[in-house]
């Protein structure tokens, strides 16, 4: 930059700030506590400059340093087991994590949250989600290959849910649909405990040969860093403001609010180029550029790097010319990388920038004096250990209690409720009973909002909603593929968090094994209301002891995510929402399992058993009611039941498989006929008689370890065969039936497929138009 | 259109050296995206997919020219508007102009490129719900005559996917009249116009019948496993836009498959 911007700067120098300790900094108006600054003061051996308080407000945020729960995090480090290190290439810590698929490949994916500034500015919000968990995958060296996101708004009928969904729901097709990432699944959930914190969660998942792994260190005397992509400006600079006080000038643009704006253009140009920058080997670390913007970037690729770096800030290419230097730091400007680069691969690097048209500015470089060192205009203006700013933030052990009022509401329930008055019990009654189960808002078809996603572009999407995992092919030459479901359950969450962590792996694994695909690995998105409630917190505690011991058992690694904090209005927080996303492998994505039944005359089995579990349920959650004990977890049987639906899809000997979670067999019969629109005649009185439950509960308890297959005449004797030897229950429940053009269960009246699917699909147009 | 199975294993034409020998150019502009699924879609039809790049100064030697979907520079002032510009655009114009008539299709995004060239009239706007969509649409093949769609039955209807933010087709109306007069609509929408489209036009050829242009996107429908019937399931089958790319292959090597 010129001269004459930079006069407009009171620097504020390393050399300055130890000539005069006594200067007061707006630490707390950069959310830092007392103790916190006094640790960076001691850390340093003097003040911070404006600079270095800058970047060690935004990296020892709870949003960047997890301090409320990386005391909590530690267990899904200590209990993988071997067996769950086996596939692992690239664990928690680094941008995203790594499994192996074979032949040479390997996936990454990651979840993440972007949900306060999705409900501030919705579009931007959902969009800029979306751009920074795609940024995460080209990190690690991964084409990105597809996209999934978990929604959940506040309650569909109030006038400012519509706001957001519309929002949300644009951004996410605007930014997703412009990148060429099919969007293949995702949840939509609307409960009033969201109406002020909706939840915008993010996945990404990338594929890449093992060669291609990258990973974000500086390491490397002499090597160059380079910032590339968009321009940094004075978006997502949220408590820097403070700082203006560095500035002489009053007349500068206005700050934005804490929202940045997204390009997805600049993102897809940025996706190719670094494609082929790993391409030809080109860079040596690379890290993209999210939450802390360059404080996280330099003192991340420092850090894990084997010395130090320096960097000269004017070097920074910028949209706006007015930005001080703390704000440089602290800007979140959108679709820009940082990279390390050997001398002699800095032509081939501009050649692959310049082909691209995107630009660059080399800052400077890999040192061995372990420090990171920020300059301006030759100025040193940071001169810190990069991994007391990002590794070594404050970590608290925040306080935490069973709350007072978990007992009465674990003794509330619904069976016998005030809400449970006049269950449904004759067939017209049932009929209307499922009728009005999926038009309501949780269960209806999320068609209003998947069709405004690409599920085709990439040519291999094998699967995507409305099957229960999305299914991507990796290799066409073998058929090599992924499949990925997220889930989570915020009511059986807040009735029981330890268990309502494990139900949301549960319903995620059983996911990817009904696609018939071996889930590998685990993230996380565990979101949450604020730490400092010791009620929240120990939601907090219990779910993720719930999911590291869960993960455990059933054998998969978490391989990354994300933690976000303070999702509550006033005192009140929302439910407990920790979303689990699984990732499985498919040796060949032909072998997939869809949802659907098609082939006249076939057989449904059921499998799993049934108990009379509705709390916390979708019928329950109807007629208003929540309390009780979630469904009762049993891994194991989600194991066996998952080995049964891999080895089935693998030797052909189901056509078809739908797990049965939120609505229970009620909701997953009537999407298995509605999928292509095949009926069925379905008895469940065998059901009924070995479980010990009316037609009610057969048909709307959300029992866990459950699904619905449909079985070709000529395999039904070998796959009953395998069930048994297994001693796996289940139980044939009826017949495909092509011709009707109805659903007919014993003791229902008949529904009709186009009655349900207008029921089914009339709901979100209804509300959003 | 041969039978094919619903998820099948194989490539859906076999390899025939004759076609191996056409090349079918695919364009990738920054922001394109359906490019790699073009070249695929030409190799299932058994033919040879050539990278093009929008800054390219030559077409090299093409026997034709897919203009994929996509967002060209991002599309943010009109879809295609800048597009137009590129230097490669200026030799598939004059390409598709001479003598030689190269076979040129514009997809989705393509296609508006082809009539912000001029190569084909009229222009798309937003759709009249002004949301992006994603469906299964059914086409009529209105003109089977064009060097894409020959191996395609007059007033057959296929479903391919439609997925785009601007694709409503406008024209005035004398420009709709002629495009009727002389059989320029190549496809119609049916049952469904999923986006205000005048006529329900979906696609439209130039007179030469070399130059077409459509919104959906049959490159999307030309492998078993992934199209439309795999994926949504109701109607349709997975392979219905091969023909596209086995039309032209025919037309390059002069009708002998």
């Amino acid at each position: 930059m010129t001269t004459e911007t930079t006069k407009k700067f009171n620097i504020d120098t390393v050399e300055n700030a130890a000539k005069t300790p006594d200067t007061e900094l707006p630490w707390a108006e950069l959310g830092l506590k007392r103790n916190e600054f006094d640790e960076i003061v001691k850390v340093l051996g003097r003040r911070p400059t404006g600079a270095e308080l800058a970047m060690y407000s935004v990296m020892w945020s709870e949003h960047c340093s997890y301090k409320s729960s990386k005391n909590h995090l530690r267990q899904f480090g200590e209990k993988v087991t071997p067996e769950m290190k086996k596939d692992m290439l690239v664990g928690i810590g680094e941008n995203a994590g790594v499994t192996n698929l074979g032949d040479g490949w390997a996936v990454t994916f990651k979840i993440e949250s972007h949900n306060s500034p999705s409900f501030v500015e919705p579009y931007q919000g959902a969009a800029t989600g979306i751009g920074g968990i795609v940024r995460d995958i080209i990190s690690m060296g991964a084409r990105p290959v597809a996209v999934m996101d978990p929604l959940r708004f506040g309650a569909i009928d109030h006038p400012d849910t519509a706001r957001v969904m519309h929002g949300a729901v644009a951004g996410i097709g605007g930014y997703g649909n412009s990148l060429g990432l099919p969007n293949i699944g995702g949840e939509m959930v609307f409960d009033s405990v969201y109406q002020g914190n909706p939840l915008v969660n993010a996945l990404a998942v990338g594929v890449m040969r093992h060669e291609d792994i990258r990973l974000a260190n500086a390491s490397g005397k002499g090597n160059k860093v380079v910032l590339f992509g968009a321009r940094t400006g004075g978006d997502g600079i949220g408590g820097a403001s403070v700082l203006a006080s560095e500035s002489f000038d009053d007349t500068k643009p206005s700050k934005r609010p804490a929202v940045q704006v997204g390009d997805p253009f600049a993102e897809k140009v940025l996706i190719e180029c670094c494609l082929e920058l790993f391409k030809g080997s080109l860079v040596e670390g690379i890290q993209d550029l999210g939450a802390a913007g360059i404080s996280c970037a330099t003192s991340e690729l420092a850090s894990n790097g084997d010395g130090g770096m320096q960097v000269e800030l004017t070097s920074v290419l910028l949209r706006d010319p007015t930005l001080t230097p703390g704000e440089i730091l602290m800007s979140e400007s959108q679709e820009r990388m940082m990279a390390v680069v050997t001398p002699e691969n800095v032509e081939a690097f501009q050649a692959v920038m310049d082909k691209w048209a995107v630009e660059y500015s080399w800052l400077g470089e890999v040192t061995d004096t372990g420090r990171l060192i920020i300059t301006w205009e030759g100025e040193v203006i940071v001169d810190v250990d990069p991994r007391t700013v990002a590794h070594d933030g404050p970590v608290y052990d925040r306080p935490y209690a069973r709350p007072e009022w978990q007992d009465a509401v674990q003794g509330d329930t619904f069976t016998g409720s005030v809400q449970d008055a006049g269950r449904p019990a004759a067939p017209a009654e049932l009929a209307k009973a499922v009728t009005e189960l999926v038009a309501s808002p949780n269960m209806c078809s999320k068609s209003w909002i998947t069709n405004q996603y690409d599920r085709y572009v990439g040519g291999n999407t094998a699967m995507a909603f409305p099957d229960d995992a999305g299914v991507v092919r990796v290799d066409e030459e073998t058929g090599l593929g992924v499949a990925l479901a997220t889930d989570a359950n915020g009511r059986y969450t807040y009735l029981d968090p330890y268990h309502g962590a494990q139900l949301a792996l549960a319903e995620a694994y059983r996911n990817v094994a009904t696609a018939g695909a071996i889930p590998m690995a685990v993230s996380d998105c565990l979101n949450f209301g604020s730490p400092e409630d010791p009620d929240v917190m120990w939601q907090l505690a219990e779910a993720i002891r719930g999911l590291s011991d869960a993960c455990q058992v059933l054998g998969i690694p978490v391989t990354g995510g994300n933690v976000s904090l303070y999702n509550q209005t006033g005192t009140t927080p929302i439910h407990p929402s920790p979303v689990v996303a699984v990732l499985g492998k498919l040796d060949d994505v032909a072998r997939r399992t869809p949802s659907g039944w098609r082939e006249d005359g076939q057989a449904i089995y059921l499998l799993g058993t049934t108990a009379a579990e509705l709390d916390g349920s979708e019928w329950a959650n109807m007629r208003g009611h929540l309390g009780g004990q979630p469904p009762k977890v049993d891994l194991d049987a989600e194991r066996a039941l998952g080995e049964i639906l891999i080895n089935a899809s693998r030797d052909g000997m189901i056509d078809s498989a739908h797990d049965l979670s939120e609505g229970g067999l009620a909701a997953a019969l009537v999407e298995s006929s509605l999928r292509y629109g095949v009926g069925a005649r379905i008895a469940l009185q065998d059901v009924m008689d070995r479980d010990g439950v009316d037609l009610f509960t057969a048909l709307f308890s959300e029992s866990q370890g459950r699904a619905v297959v449909g079985v070709p005449r000529s395999e039904e004797v070998r796959f009953t065969d395998m069930c048994t030897a297994r001693g796996f229950a289940h139980t044939r429940i009826g017949v495909v039936d092509a011709a009707s053009g109805q659903l007919e269960i014993n003791g229902v009246d008949a529904l009709s497929l186009d009655a349900l699917r207008e029921a089914h699909e009339g709901t979100l147009p209804k509300y959003f138009g | 259109m041969t039978e094919l199975p619903l998820i099948g294993e194989a490539v859906a034409v076999a390899a025939n050296p004759r076609l191996a020998g056409a090349k079918i150019g695919v364009v990738t502009f920054p922001g394109t995206l359906d490019d790699r699924d073009a070249a695929r879609a030409v190799r299932l039809a058994g033919g040879t997919a050539v990278e093009l790049w929008h800054g390219d100064t030559e077409l090299g030697d093409v026997d034709a020219v897919v203009i994929p979907g996509g967002f060209s520079y991002g599309d943010y002032l009109r879809a295609g508007a800048i597009a137009r510009f590129a230097p490669l655009m200026s030799k598939i114009i004059d390409a598709a102009n001479s003598d030689a008539k190269l076979p040129v299709l514009g997809i989705c995004n393509g296609f508006q490129i082809l009539t912000e060239s001029h190569l084909l009239p009229g222009s798309m706007i937003k759709n009249d719900h002004l949301k992006f969509l994603c469906r299964d649409q059914v086409l009529r093949v209105e003109n089977n005559t064009t060097a894409w769609t020959l191996d395609y039955e007059a007033g057959q209807e296929i479903t391919i996917p439609l997925k785009n933010q601007d694709g409503q087709y406008i024209a005035d109306e004398k420009t709709l009249d002629a495009l009727e007069a002389e059989g320029r609509v190549a496809f119609r929408y049916v049952g469904f116009n999923p986006n205000g489209s005048r006529r329900d036009i979906a696609g439209i050829t130039n007179a030469a019948g070399n130059v077409v242009g459509l919104m959906p996107h049959p490159e999307h429908a030309t492998e078993p496993g992934f199209g439309p019937e795999s994926l949504d399931g109701i109607g349709g089958s997975d392979t219905d836009g091969l023909g596209f790319f086995t039309s032209v292959l025919t037309k390059i090597v002069g009708g002998d498959k």
